[in-house]
């Protein structure tokens, strides 16, 4: 079958990946190696023990991804790598083994962007979609708003000023003792509870209509559970006094089984998790907590991109990244997008997750204009956008 | 047959094509750690110059660690890209005594010194019967005064050799009872030449692995699982 072949390669944070990609939208293999299990003990990703895995690991995935494909080397006709951004020591193994991959099968090389990869899953998911688009990128990394003017020309519109969404809600899982990676699980807790119970603050950035700040918002969360354990603390040590449970020097002795009665864990916890109450005063449960959470994370992140398109006039808007796996924002997103007469468009979630498909996408484009790489490519960790 | 031969465990980088008798090339740079961007350009550039055709490599030496964790891994998967395309094996060649063989043939011990960081030494106490490489002291990761007692007690002239000469000099003038040396310059650093040798040799001996087996050998765990060792072992 006639076509362009590109063999492409994902390194940049704990994935290891490759895949076999025809003429940027249809895809013959994407193999992925996470390394979720092992960082899950660190509570998040430890760049030394990434970059040791990628090394054990690449060989077999780029054997797996031709194999599954039914291709060989030979019939490339590229081989593509996301240089950054991204762990520097993560990023640099793929770099050094495409790039001898690449001379030492006499193949062209491509560097490509890692959110620009992101934004091009959608062209996978989605074969009629061609630019002028907006898109959102979410991950635990990034959130941008990007405007996709035409292949490989972006315009950064918005950005967060400090966490990235994902990042807010890797912190907020591992408060509520959800452990690492805290997307999913958040949003599975989240759709048993109330998204109004409680009001979290939704940040306005002056003159920036279009950034975004989690870093209150994450503030406000871990102010709440703290007040929260203090309120459960109190009451214990009432109960403890009100039954003459006092110690000879007249301090109150709170019984454990009465803090574990109201499910305040009282020892060391399994790593990455801290003791939180699973029901705070007035009802409020962990699930309604993570729900107003979500939901304070879904408005902005909503609200702030369908603005932009309006502004950009365009009506095609995409996601992208690892949270854009999350069923709230898919389904508000189309919600409202659709309300405002405009397509709302996501990836499948297996290319939401860091991925070389979306790496061999992007390169397509690349490969077309001609950009292409000479064998000094070097992995930038702090890659900008749109920068060659 | 020829092999190509690699160091890019510490600033050095450098690259050498070997046949059975001769070096043919040798290309290596101490200037600045750039490894990422010039490794494969000077493996480019002696493959060039010595006319070597993929099909002229039978293997790929490269020092396998300790060293630079970074530095180490830029260089194992240049190497596990090129071996799996050229369906070659790999030597994994001890960073190490690769260094001692800088001196091979020397009838005083060699001890490297590769600069660990943290007041530590990635070393080893070797020596040479003609010109076989003979290992006293296993390869490890030390402070200075437990390898000194080492050297001390093997009761030898010996001859250090490395990056981390400098750091310890002092210490070494203090505290070594045996007759010892420092090596020149031209010899003190790493040379993928002296990896090849040795490479040569241990191919020679069937000790190869494949490209997808192949990974660096640190000879410390990182940072995260130190601290979290010492956590656990702590409670």
């Amino acid at each position: 079958m006639k076509g362009t072949y590109i063999l492409a390669i994902e390194s940049s944070c704990d994935e290891t990946a490759a895949a076999v990609v025809r003429n940027g939208r249809e895809v013959l293999s994407n193999i992925i190696s996470s390394q979720i299990a092992l960082h899950t003990l660190y509570g998040g990703v430890v760049p030394e023990i990434a970059s040791r895995k990628h090394i054990e690991k690449i060989n077999p995935v780029i054997m797996e991804a031709l194999a599954k494909a039914n291709m060989t080397l030979d019939q490339m006709d590229a081989i593509a790598v996301t240089y950054g951004p991204g762990l520097v020591g993560s990023l640099l193994v793929g770099v050094a083994e495409a790039k001898a991959i690449a001379y030492a099968a006499g193949k062209p090389l491509i560097g490509v962007h890692h959110i620009e990869g992101h934004v091009s899953a959608n062209y996978i998911s989605h074969p009629e979609l061609e630019p002028p688009f907006l898109c959102l990128v979410v991950s635990g990394g990034h959130t941008h708003i990007v405007m996709v003017e035409d292949y490989g020309t972006y315009r950064i519109i918005g950005r967060t000023h400090d966490d990235a969404a994902g990042e807010a809600y890797d912190k907020i899982a591992r408060a509520i003792g959800l452990g690492y990676p805290g997307g999913p699980k958040v949003d599975a807790l989240a759709k048993q509870g109330d998204p109004e119970a409680i009001a979290f603050p939704r940040a306005h950035i002056e003159d920036c209509p279009y950034d975004f700040s989690f870093s209150g918002l994450k503030s406000a969360v871990l102010n709440y559970i703290n007040i929260e354990k203090m309120k459960l603390r109190d009451a214990a040590k009432n109960a403890a006094d009100a039954g003459g449970n006092t110690g000879a020097d007249g301090s109150a002795k709170i019984d454990p089984a009465e803090l574990v009665r109201h499910g305040v864990p009282t020892g060391g916890d399994a790593e990455g998790t801290e003791a939180c109450p699973d029901t705070f005063s007035d009802g409020i449960t962990k699930a309604d907590l993570a729900a107003s959470f979500q939901a304070a994370v879904v408005d902005v992140l909503v609200t702030r991109t369908i603005s932009a398109a309006k502004a950009e006039g365009v009506n095609t808007v995409a996601i992208a990244g690892g949270v854009a796996s999350n069923s709230a924002l898919r389904n508000r997103m189309r919600e409202v997008g659709e309300a405002n007469g405009m397509r709302v468009l996501y990836p499948e979630p297996v290319l939401c997750t860091d991925n070389a498909a979306m790496i061999g996408s992007a390169a397509y484009y690349e490969f077309l204009r001609g950009n292409i790489a000479d064998l000094t490519l070097n992995a930038v960790p702090g890659l900008k956008l749109g920068e060659r | 047959m020829r092999i190509l031969a690699i160091d890019s465990s510490a600033q050095v980088a450098s690259v050498a094509i070997l046949s059975d008798g001769a070096v043919l090339a040798e290309y290596s740079v101490d200037y600045k750690k750039t490894h990422s961007q010039t490794l494969l350009p000077m493996i480019d550039e002696v493959l060039r110059m010595t006319e070597t055709a993929k099909e002229d490599i039978g293997a790929i030496a490269v020092a396998a660690g300790p060293g630079s964790f970074t530095g180490l891994r830029i260089g194992a998967a240049t190497v596990k890209g090129l071996a799996m395309v050229w369906n070659v094996p790999v030597v994994p060649v001890s960073t190490v005594a690769g260094l001692a063989c800088n001196l091979a043939g020397t009838d005083a011990l060699v001890c490297p010194l590769m600069d660990a960081r943290r007041g530590q030494v990635y070393t080893g106490v070797y020596g040479f019967e003609d010109t076989t490489l003979v290992e006293y002291v296993p390869d490890a990761c030390l402070t200075i005064e437990p390898l000194i007692a080492k050297v001390n007690e093997l009761g030898r002239k010996v001859t250090f050799v490395g990056d981390a000469i400098e750091v310890f000099r002092a210490k070494i003038g203090q505290s070594v009872t045996v007759p010892y040396s420092f090596a020149p310059i031209h010899l003190a650093k790493q040379s993928a030449a002296s990896v090849g040798w040795l490479g040569l040799q241990l191919l020679a001996e069937g000790r190869t692995v494949r490209a997808e087996e192949f990974v660096p050998t640190y000879l410390r765990v990182s940072q995260a699982e130190r601290e979290r060792e010492e956590r656990l072992e702590g409670k």
